[in-house]
């Protein structure tokens, strides 16, 4: 596969599929840590860390361990090896600064339960991604999810003092929200001609 | 079937030896003194010792790079409890931090107030009470007299107003005697 190729995945996971907007996976930390900007950009951080890391590794399991008529055990195995890398990764972050860990620190065990997180890996493996196709996969992947993310932050904290009916304040304009982005980001599929 | 054992097995004994592994050699030492000076101190990040807020004044106190009489929120009291926990002299407030102020409380001029909630959120205590373009007051019982709150206001319209002394809150003064050093 030549650059093009590769080229063609990032803008895919960022734009195209994005894996929040186009997907819908993740949905708990998009509506769970999108209240504030500063939040939002630590947890994007983390996850894009977290998530290219993890389906390099779980590309290796799968490949070189599992093989095809292990397959079944693809899921668990892929759900371990994500929370050692996320344990593993706050230990090091901890150890190796511990400015980066005050900023990214309570997000990193969120990450745990990022759906997004086992559905990179999962969507790697279906779409039968080799090693390099599968880090820029996870990496396009995390930096859609980031986007998304910081984007929806920014969007709420203007909804947070605007003047609008009680009957939407809160979750509901969030929803909607969330639903009018997607629509907005299904707009980029009409970006790539088949 | 023993494949699959075997491979989770394997797994489980690798990533758990990682993690045993890294646990051993990435260990960080949570300095103990730091939290405990932490705690003394009145969190209320307001910056008046010069440090970003109470923490990073802990982690100065604990290095040395810092005295212990640069917080007046914590008033002398506070002072107090940090020479007792560091087995250091206590020390009145010193020249080079903030003058001990009389205890006051931040006022809104209710009239001028054109309700932007900038100063909702400087509070570090959240001792003020509003929402987007409605009137904020402020809390007296909540107020630690920080004056965070003064800098953000765009109509300038928060005073600090001094708190009356009152039978409620009368408190018996520390006395204080400057040391003479005698000589034998």
């Amino acid at each position: 596969m030549d650059i093009k190729g590769y080229l063609l995945i990032l803008v895919g996971t960022v734009l195209v599929n994005n894996i929040v907007l186009a997907k819908i996976l993740g949905m708990c930390p998009f509506f769970g840590v999108s209240k504030k900007l500063e939040t939002a950009v630590g947890m994007g951080a983390a996850t894009t860390f977290v998530l290219t890391l993890g389906s390099g590794t779980s590309y290796l399991i799968d490949h070189y361990l599992l093989g095809t008529h292990l397959a079944y055990l693809r899921t668990i195995s892929f759900i371990v090896v994500i929370a050692g890398i996320v344990n593993f990764t706050e230990m090091f972050v901890r150890w190796a600064s511990p400015v980066l860990f005050r900023v990214l620190g309570i997000y990193l065990p969120l990450i745990t339960s990022n759906c997004a997180v086992l559905g990179i890996p999962l969507l790697n493996v279906q779409g039968q991604h080799d090693f390099i196709q599968s880090l820029l996969f996870g990496f396009g992947g995390s930096v859609g999810f980031s986007l998304a993310l910081v984007l929806f932050a920014g969007l709420r904290e203007r909804l947070e003092g605007a003047d609008m009916p009680v009957i939407f304040r809160g979750t509901s304009i969030a929803m909607i929200t969330a639903g009018i982005m997607s629509l907005a980001f299904m707009g980029f599929a009409g970006m790539v001609k088949p | 079937m023993i494949a699959a054992i075997l491979v989770m097995a394997l797994l489980g004994v690798l990533l758990g030896s990682i993690l045993g592994y890294s646990a051993v050699r990435f260990h960080v030492e949570d300095d103990p003194i730091v939290e405990q000076i932490d705690a003394i101190l009145p969190q209320t990040q307001c910056g008046q010792c010069g440090f970003p807020g109470c923490r990073p004044y802990a982690e100065a106190i604990a290095s040395g790079a810092a005295d212990i009489n640069r917080c007046p929120p914590g008033g002398e009291a506070g002072i107090h409890k940090l020479a007792e926990l560091l087995g250091v002299e206590f020390k009145p407030f010193g020249d080079d931090a903030a003058p001990a102020k009389p205890k006051s409380v931040a006022r809104i001029d209710e009239n001028t107030c054109i309700g932007c909630t900038l100063c909702l959120q400087a509070c570090p205590v959240d001792a003020i009470l509003g929402a987007a373009k409605q009137m904020h007051t402020v809390i007296d019982a909540e107020c630690t007299g920080c004056e965070l709150c003064i800098a953000p206001c765009p109509v300038d319209c928060i005073t600090m107003v001094p708190v009356a002394e009152t039978v409620s809150n009368w408190r018996w003064k520390y006395p204080v005697t400057p040391l003479v050093q005698v000589h034998h």
